[in-house]
């Protein structure tokens, strides 16, 4: 056991945890965070993404203890209040999901392709989330959700 | 699924084959069982039958056992169940049981299996599980027409990748019933077969489907959900699943997997005479649904066409891969790939654009309905009217003179357009679907359907239904589905039937909930209840001709419920569907293809897709893109592939090309509705269109930028490598 020191959605937390134990069982199992999703055991959906220190993370990939002394955010950390997030608002509207399983990692790979690029093109949309799949929705709609996010300055 | 806490449940993890076809000489858990907790269950400690095939005209002996008895016949197939605390000791314990195969030769490919030299199941004496069609040459077919023209190609395997893998949890509760959560489409239907295949009565079972991550066609009742509501009843403890997905590669069945070879004939102004379609279907390792997809492409064959001739055949044969069943589409993607890349080949001999070959060869519109040589009988249709709207909207002409540019300069990379008219059967069965609606306490409706939901959104479109049809703001109205103990009867999801049905039977049972209420509403006002109208715009109930004379829903609940009469309020609905229906459309792919490496990009596909009258336009759409995604998959990217002794070659995301936003288009969806007049909505099914659509669009773009040099086909997924090999042919 190993222990470890972060701040997840805004409120610290202190835990023993295993050495191998991943991030994302961490949050889900240990904490209780159930929006984060595992997809895949091979780094490939997305469907796991967070957001640690700001930046997007695939929290199947790092460990708990990685995670030491880092802020970490997941899709139960994005909305203030009643109030979505400007970009779970716009995956809402643009009826972004449909099984809503790759949502919350598309939402949060989102929140951090629009911090380091505003106003980005299609092109740099559709790379920017090549991280992650969805199978439901042909992509379509989120382009267009991240598309109205930006515009909505989220 | 995996959300769902069930205190001091036991883990399942299931020990897989790892080699495609074998005799299993010995399992020995000593080692597993030696950890904490773990215990080790094999076929020897089951007493349970075969699962499967469940379809008459299959072969009886080529079901599925539950756990191997001894033979494997895939890699994945379950040799031996691990019991233990948690998932973790269960993964470690799983590699500890030790299995001593015999190994045996593999039969991979469908054309060596209808050979049947080395059997599968040789009590069988063959490994053909089915047939369809006549196996009778008619000589005459061809008769009349000045071409005659044929080709292959395989609709290659797929894998449905829904995003969430499957997830299964079971518990026995004090009275002896067992509740079973299930990652399912089908909720009503698993219960039934759970009853059959556990020996119990239905009564004693209770299947609640939760929120599932997509189905596809995949997630339907299989061994492992039966496996795990089995252990809960013999552990009397609650036990859970849930796979990982490189488990789920090879575990949940794979859809398509089957080859096609086409021959069309006609006259030289272009008017298509005979066609004959022959298909060797791939079921993988055990008959189940896949075994009958080839019914479907039979039935379908004649696609948009008037064709005078059809001749179909097909084989479905056994071999040692992963189990085939449904994927969006299942079997009637294959009927369009192959009779539209039949009508591009047509028109590519007689030189003349395959456009104008589709114009001369529609069933005209006013011809419906209207049954085809291959013998469905279709609805509605106006199939000229998609095309050239389709072809309006993609600006057709200007493409074409940019490709012959393009071609008179030699240019390196190509312009293909492709075309794609579909027909497709939803509903395929004629189903029934119950609905119910009750009125609540506040005034508000609750919907209750037969039907499911994972991600088609259902829940806001029968709302939407029920709302409309009592007056009520959409908020008011909650839908409850995937309950068998709260929803009385059902089918589930799947062939793109629900609304068509269970929103009809919502709509229904809506419009029965009216009627009680008109005579609740007379007995309160002492007017006749042929008098009572609902006015729609503010959701009141009032006396004809009289507004003042009313009740709302909100009052009319309070009184009923102060009365005891809330119960009343409510009314049951089964919509039977006369005949299936026929959705269809026109799809247009433009790609730009490199000729010298052979890499292909999808530059815009222009999609019309009628799905009759649209209920919600924005959740029709989204099931348009997501439709039109898996087909552009199959055309560009996906391929489920074995080496020769049938080992999963791309049995993770990492080596199966599931297509990211980096490696698609957006979609130009262009709307289009012909109502059917069989159900009251006027809807018929839009949830595997899209799919149907592309990829003979995408397919035929491809080879349409590559004719110039001489290229006849491409095989699926017609992906850089492919382009690369036909060129090379061509060039050979
Ligand atoms: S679960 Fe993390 S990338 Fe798939
Ligand atoms: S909405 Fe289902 S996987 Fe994206």
């Amino acid at each position: 056991m190993t222990s470890v020191a972060l701040t997840v959605n805004g409120s610290r937390c202190e835990a023993d945890v295993e050495p191998r134990q991943l991030l994302v069982y961490f949050l889900r199992d240990r904490l209780g965070l159930k929006g984060t999703n595992v997809g895949c055991d091979t780094t490939s959906c997305g469907a796991c993404t967070v957001l640690v220190d700001d930046e997007s993370v695939k929290s199947c990939t790092v460990f708990a203890v990685q995670a030491d002394g880092s802020e970490v955010t997941t899709v139960e950390g994005l909305a203030r209040g009643d109030a979505l997030h400007p970009v779970q608002q716009a995956f809402h509207e643009q009826h972004a999901l449909q099984c809503g399983y790759c949502t919350p990692g598309f939402v949060l790979a989102t929140v951090s392709l629009l911090k380091e690029n505003p106003n980005p093109s299609e092109t740099e949309i559709r790379e920017g989330l090549e991280g992650n799949l969805c199978r439901c929705t042909g992509y379509h709609n989120i382009v267009k959700a991240v598309q109205a996010a930006a515009r909505a300055g989220a | 699924m995996e959300n769902l806490s069930l205190e001091g449940a036991l883990t399942v993890t299931f020990v897989r084959s790892l080699l495609a076809h074998a005799n299993i000489v010995d399992v020995d858990a000593t080692a597993a069982e030696a950890l904490p907790n773990v215990q080790v269950m094999t076929a020897a400690d089951l007493d349970l039958g075969v699962f499967g095939p469940g379809f008459p005209d299959v072969n009886p002996s080529m079901g599925r056992p539950l756990l191997v008895v001894d033979r494997v016949r895939f890699v994945g197939d379950i040799i031996a169940i691990v019991i233990s605390d948690d998932s973790a000791t269960g993964a470690d314990a799983a590699e500890l049981v030790y299995v001593d195969y015999d190994q045996l030769p593999a039969v991979v490919s469908p054309h060596e299996s209808a050979k049947d030299e080395a059997l599968l199941f040789p009590e069988a004496g063959t490994n053909v599980a089915t047939r369809a069609g006549s196996p009778e040459h008619d000589e005459n077919l061809f008769d009349g027409c000045d071409v005659v023209v044929s080709g292959t190609f395989v609709s290659q395997r797929m894998a449905p990748c829904p995003l969430e893998a499957r997830s299964a949890a079971a518990e026995l509760g004090p009275d002896g019933r067992i509740t079973a959560w299930l990652s399912t489409q089908t909720p009503h239907q698993d219960r039934t077969a759970l009853a059959e295949t556990l020996g119990l009565d239905p009564a004693q079972i209770r299947v609640v489907g939760l929120d599932v991550g997509g189905g596809f066609g995949a997630k339907t009742l299989n061994v492992e959900e039966v496996l795990v509501v089995w252990l809960a009843r013999r552990l009397g403890r609650p036990v859970r699943w849930t796979e990982t997905r490189s488990e789920s590669m090879t575990a949940l069945p794979h859809g398509r997997a089957a080859s096609l070879e086409y021959t069309i004939g006609g006259t030289r102004d272009g008017k298509v005479l005979a066609y004959r379609l022959e298909v060797l279907q791939d079921c993988g390792a055990y008959a189940s649904v896949g075994a009958v997809l080839p019914g479907l492409t039979g039935l379908m064959a004649s696609g948009v066409y008037a064709i005078p001739r059809i001749e179909f055949e097909s084989r479905s044969v056994v071999t040692n891969t992963t189990p085939v069943s449904a994927f969006r589409g299942a079997g009637r993607p294959e009927a369009s790939q192959a009779i539209e890349r039949a009508i591009d080949t047509f028109a590519a001999e007689l030189g003349m654009d395959p456009a104008e070959v589709r114009r001369r060869n529609f069933i005209p519109t006013n011809a419906f309905p209207y049954t085809t040589a291959s013998h469905a009988a279709y609805d509605s249709g106006d199939y000229e009217g998609a095309l050239e709207l389709a072809l309006r909207s993609v600006g057709y002409d200007a493409l074409r003179d940019e490709q012959r540019q393009r071609r008179e300069r030699a240019a390196t990379t190509q312009l293909g357009i492709g075309i794609s008219c579909y027909v497709e059967i939803t509903n395929g069965i004629a189903e029934i679907e119950f609905g119910e609606v009750e009125i609540t306490r506040d005034g508000g409706a609750i919907v209750r359907t037969g039907s499911f939901s994972h991600g088609q959104g259902h829940e806001t479109t029968f709302a939407m239904i029920a709302a409309e049809r009592l007056g009520l703001p959409v908020e008011k109205v909650t839908v409850h589905k995937g309950d068998t103990d709260e929803v009385a009867r059902g089918t589930g999801t799947y062939g793109s039937k629900s609304t068509q049905i269970g929103g009809a039977a919502a709509r229904l049972a809506a419009d029965d909930v009216l009627e009680v209420a008109k005579q609740l509403v007379g007995d309160y006002l002492e007017a006749s209840p042929a008098d009572i109208v609902l006015d729609p715009a503010l959701g009141r109930l009032h006396v004809a001709g009289a507004h003042s004379l009313g009740i709302s829903w909100a009052d009319l609940a309070l009184r009923a419920s102060a009365d005891g009469r809330l119960a009343e309020l409510r009314a049951e609905h089964e919509f039977q569907a006369a005949a299936p229906t026929f959705p269809f459309g026109a799809h247009v792919a433009v790609v730009e293809v490199d000729t010298e490496t052979g890499r292909v990009e999808l530059r815009r596909l222009v999609a019309v897709d009628d799905a009759g009258t649209l209920i919600n336009p924005l959740i029709a759409q989204g099931q348009v893109h997501g439709g039109i995604a898996a087909g552009v998959a199959q055309a560009l990217y996906e391929d489920f592939v074995y080496d020769d002794d049938g080992n999963p070659l791309t049995g993770t995301f990492v080596g199966y090309a599931f297509p990211s936003s980096a490696d698609l288009p957006s979609w130009e969806a262009v709307e289009m509705e012909t109502p059917t007049p069989l159900n009251v909505l006027g809807a018929k099914g839009i949830g595997e269109s899209g799919t149907i659509g592309a990829t003979p669009a995408v397919h035929n773009a491809v080879v349409d930028a590559l004719a110039p040099l001489g290229v006849r086909n491409v095989d699926l997924p017609a992906n850089g490598e492919n382009v690369w090999r036909a060129l090379r042919k061509a060039k050979a």
